[in-house]
């Protein structure tokens, strides 16, 4: 290594714009998948758990499928198949797309094993005092099951964020592209990867410091 | 849509994807025998009685865990040798899987020993065995049965990561697949068949570990 800390300081300030939007973009692709993959894997867990074998078959297939291939794969495949297949997607859209579909088999694992956790005979009592399905649902099985979900939950928002890097290949310019690219202009390899590496870990750190208040917070006292 | 599959680019491929697919488990294995040692030492840090040793573990686990593995990746390939230290693609990616794995493996670890009930550790003592004995013999044993389902998840996900060598050239499945891309554009085939590839293995894998569990299970 052959340059000071006041070079690496000054490189960074020339590129804080570019580095700055690539925590931007890292953070909005991130977010974006969870929030789309939460909706999607809510559906799949409740088809999981209390599907029909027609609606309830399909979705394991589709959760075994996708927890089974790499996230990289994910990604790559819905940039280039997508395309081919006559859906024009920016690589930014591709990828939310790709990390969405990820988050959701995770999100449908997690709500399945939360829902199944809950006793059989609290459906049975609700039915037997007449309320529907949504209604049980809504008051009796959703209250308990978010008890669980939540803390498992942050975690998989934390893997969303270490997931997102991977749109970097695609040419997203998320911040380890942004990075990358600084890189590649002043060669300085160790001072930016560890800077990247700095701030992922300071992003996620946040989450998991969040996600232990929430496992506190929820936590059922015996 | 006006798309007519055909498979014929990637069946003639197939067995570059099938010797990627090979490099792939390579990777992985390699990796995860170096990352269960580093797992077992930090997963018995964890839980030391000295709290200088459970700190440095766990801030090792830490910092890696909240850290993309494309970060490390790239960190390890190009930074390092920065400071002198060059690695091959296959070693420089052995190496990064390895410290990665063994963060996560060190949880499981973890875990495993808070279930292993304190009784056991005391009769050891009681029959005049050293701390490295009971650990050796009784501890550990006990502890590797309780683990297995969270050992054979942990493993699969780390054989998918394998997939990110190919961002530094080691032609594993991910590697070649995208090669295939580029000659023959059949691009819905090939993925198709490389992710059945990685569903496959993962199926096997998740089948062998079941097998096993049943295997060493406490007969009741």
């Amino acid at each position: 290594m052959d340059f000071s800390f006041a070079q690496f300081l000054h490189e960074l300030w020339i590129a804080r714009v570019p580095l700055l939007q690539g925590v931007g973009i890292t953070i909005a692709s991130a977010a974006l998948a969870i929030v789309a993959g939460t909706v999607l894997g809510v559906f799949v867990g409740l088809a999981l758990t209390y599907g029909a074998a027609p609606l309830r078959l399909p979705m394991r297939g589709y959760t075994d499928f996708i927890r089974g291939t790499p996230v990289l794969v994910l990604v790559l495949a819905s940039y280039y198949i997508l395309g081919t297949a006559g859906i024009q997607l920016g690589p930014f859209q591709a990828g939310v797309l790709a990390l969405a579909v990820f988050c959701s088999s995770h999100v449908g694992e997690i709500v399945r094993g939360a829902l199944q956790a809950i006793h059989k005979g609290q459906i049975e009592a609700a039915k037997a005092i007449g309320l529907t399905f949504s209604q049980t649902f809504v008051s009796v099985l959703m209250p308990q099951a978010i008890r669980q979900i939540l803390p498992t939950w942050v975690n998989t928002a934390a893997e969303m964020v270490k997931a997102s890097t991977l749109l970097s290949i695609i040419g997203v310019g998320d911040l380890l592209l942004a990075s990358q690219e600084v890189i590649s202009r002043t060669f300085m390899n160790m001072p930016f990867y560890l800077f990247a590496g700095f701030l992922y870990f300071a992003i996620n750190f946040g989450i998991e410091r969040f996600g232990r208040f929430v496992e506190r917070k929820t936590h059922i006292p015996s | 849509m006006d798309y007519a599959l055909n498979f014929a680019a990637v069946w003639r491929s197939f067995d570059k994807l099938l010797q990627g697919l090979g490099l792939s488990l390579l990777l992985a294995v390699g990796a995860i025998a170096i990352g269960v040692a580093i797992g077992l030492v930090l997963g018995f840090a964890l839980v030391s009685r000295h709290a200088a040793a459970r700190r440095l573990a766990r801030s090792y686990v830490t910092v890696i865990r909240n850290t993309p593995i494309l970060v490390l990746v790239l960190f390890v390939y190009f930074a390092l040798p920065d400071l002198g230290l060059q690695l091959e693609g296959v070693e420089s990616f052995v190496l990064t899987l390895a410290v990665y794995s063994g963060a996560y493996l060190a949880e499981v670890f973890r875990a495993g020993l808070l279930s292993v009930p304190k009784g056991v550790r005391e009769a050891g003592q009681a029959i005049g065995l050293t701390r490295w004995q009971i650990n050796a013999s009784i501890v550990g044993p006990l502890m590797l049965r309780n683990v297995l389902p969270s050992l054979g998840s942990t493993i699969i996900s780390l054989f998918k990561d394998t997939s990110l060598a190919a961002v530094i050239a080691v032609p594993e499945l991910t590697f070649e697949a995208r090669k295939i891309n580029i000659e023959s554009f059949r691009v819905v085939e090939t993925w198709i068949v490389a992710s059945l590839l990685y569903v496959g293995t993962c199926t096997v894998l998740a089948a062998l570990f079941r097998h096993v569990e049943r295997r060493l299970a406490v007969p009741r």
